[in-house]
């Protein structure tokens, strides 16, 4: 009887539906999970307790706020377009959902004859696919501001966008290389190309003494992360603006425009932009450890074999979410210009020498020490060039004893 | 790779679109509704709000954000398929992106001496 359900409607339908459904209650749970650990470890980092009542450790603080929130009332403004403000909020969500689809969390088990990987779908376009998706996401938030009808909703909106598309160039621009040096836009290729140690990289052949280096190091995995650090490091702070988070949140910053962009929603509407901004944290996070750090690659002990890659992309993930937390409890809030400054005339012409960069040293056809050399010159130039302050800033020289002492004392 | 690599996007399209709707529905229904006039009104730090939604302005500035990163964008997708097929290109592709890239940058470097890129004035 199953088997001649299965037989008509196609085991790849059903695998895929399964996926489906498991991925999306997967991403709910967890987004449930990063909240509250969010709150936790933030609470820790500024000496405090953060949620700890609800079941154990707190953990069911996040599902009774969304409880909460689903049966709070629900208004549109006076002034709000019906149909624009109704459609941000799931232009919004849906979008982070899909980027979760080309992220391979985990190897593949065998059911039967039939090979499935832990992969909603391989795309062989992607990464291409992972960017469509987060600019997608603008949507939500150009409507949710444009259509709230109110002030603050609009300015937040318009800043946003225009943060939004300058840092989503930088993120564009950062996986070029990586495409470069795979060959590929498909995530599983690039997770399978980035198998294996540091001591299988053959680009030092021929140099004694680098060749000796290398062999030293030759347990450590061969991540993109070591030879792609400057991408790394792009994509990161592209990614951390990307998700409008501290210290790029000046789309909802607080402190002047109330809540940005929703601040006209209210109930279950605000609660999918939260569920859409915290998904798109831990697919910005999934995609650094599936880019950057080997995806599901790690050791594997003993019995459960495919248990094992899961376990280790998810502690790799697990560290990003804590390094979003940590750069949010660290730093303030960039002012907008300075924001601009960073995105425009650093991280644009830094990816782009990054680029050329890593063309020249993957150039068959050269001669290896000319490359190594240019090469060497480029990332120079890289580093110097995201190293540089904004000339415009100056140096303010600190208070010394000898100022503080010109102060005018005596009876006034 | 066939077109059936998209049958599970299809599916968490659906998914989702189905979860967001069907809570808002949901929400609609259960929710109370007691709208008061002051409630309906736009939030604005509690002062009495100004009216009429087709006034608001703001920078032209962001226009120009806008126009740029269209050039830019375009550019980032013409560099995908060439690092895709650089195994294959190798010299020929390294100069080629070479001319793109200078001309490209020949323009930036105009946009940003007529400040282009600056925010603040």
């Amino acid at each position: 009887m199953i088997g001649n359900v299965i037989d008509w409607i196609g085991a790849p339908v059903i695998i895929a539906a399964v996926k489906v459904v498991i991925v999306f209650l997967v991403l709910l749970v967890v987004t449930m999970l990063v909240i509250w650990f969010e709150r936790r470890v933030l609470a820790f980092m500024q000496s405090r307790h953060g949620p700890n009542r609800h079941g154990p450790f707190g953990l069911g603080q996040t599902l009774a706020d969304g409880i909460k929130l689903f049966f709070k009332e629900d208004f549109r403004p006076k002034n709000a377009d019906r149909w624009a403000y109704a459609i941000a909020p799931v232009a919004a969500m849906v979008p982070s959902f899909l980027a979760f689809a080309v992220i391979p969390i985990g190897d593949h088990i065998t059911i039967g004859d039939r090979r499935v990987d832990f992969l909603v779908s391989d795309l062989n376009i992607g990464l291409l696919y992972f960017l469509a998706m987060g600019s997608i996401g603008v949507y939500g938030v150009v409507l949710a501001g444009w259509a709230s009808g109110s002030k603050y909703p609009l300015l937040g909106g318009v800043r946003s966008t225009a943060q939004l598309i300058s840092y989503e160039i930088a993120l564009g621009l950062s996986l070029v290389p990586i495409v470069l040096v795979t060959g590929s836009l498909s995530t599983k290729t690039i997770v399978a190309a980035q198998a294996g140690t540091i001591g299988d990289v053959t680009v030092f052949d021929g140099i004694p003494l680098l060749q000796q280096v290398q062999g030293l190091f030759s347990f450590v995995p061969n991540w993109y992360i070591w030879s792609q650090w400057p991408a790394f490091l792009i994509f990161l702070i592209a990614g951390i603006a990307e998700t409008n988070r501290a210290p790029f949140d000046l789309p909802e910053a607080e402190t002047e425009l109330v809540a940005g962009f929703h601040t006209e929603y209210s109930g279950i509407r605000f609660a999918m932009f939260f569920l859409g901004e915290y998904i798109h944290v831990v697919a910005i996070s999934a995609m650094a450890v599936t880019l950057f750090f080997g995806g599901w690659h790690g050791p594997v002990f003993g019995v459960v074999e495919w248990l094992w890659p899961l376990v280790w992309f998810t502690l790799k993930v697990l560290f990003f979410v804590y390094l979003f937390v940590w750069v949010r409890a660290t730093l303030p809030r960039f002012r907008y210009d300075r924001l601009m400054w960073l995105g425009w005339k650093r991280l644009i012409p830094g990816a782009l020498i990054w680029i050329l960069a890593t063309a020249i040293v993957n150039t068959q056809g050269i001669h290896r020490n000319i490359r190594l050399g240019v090469f060497g010159l480029l990332f120079l130039a890289v580093v110097v060039w995201m190293w540089r302050g904004d000339p415009r800033l100056g140096l303010i020289k600190p208070v010394t004893r000898s100022r503080v002492r010109e102060v005018p004392s005596g009876n006034l | 790779m066939t077109i059936g690599a998209y049958l599970p996007i299809l599916f968490l399209v659906i998914l989702s679109t189905l979860f967001a709707v069907g809570s808002m529905i949901a929400a609609a229904k259960l929710t109370p509704r007691k709208w008061t006039t002051a409630k309906l009104q736009p939030y604005e730090s509690g002062i009495v709000p100004e009216e009429g939604k087709e006034g608001q302005r703001f920078p032209v500035k962001f226009y120009l954000t806008a126009m740029l990163f269209i050039i830019f964008d375009i550019e980032t997708a013409f560099l995908y398929p060439w690092a895709v097929a650089y195994g294959e290109l190798k010299v020929f592709g390294l100069i080629e992106m070479a001319v793109f890239m200078f001309i490209l940058i020949a323009a930036y470097a105009y946009v940003w001496k007529r400040g282009g890129l600056e925010w603040a004035e």
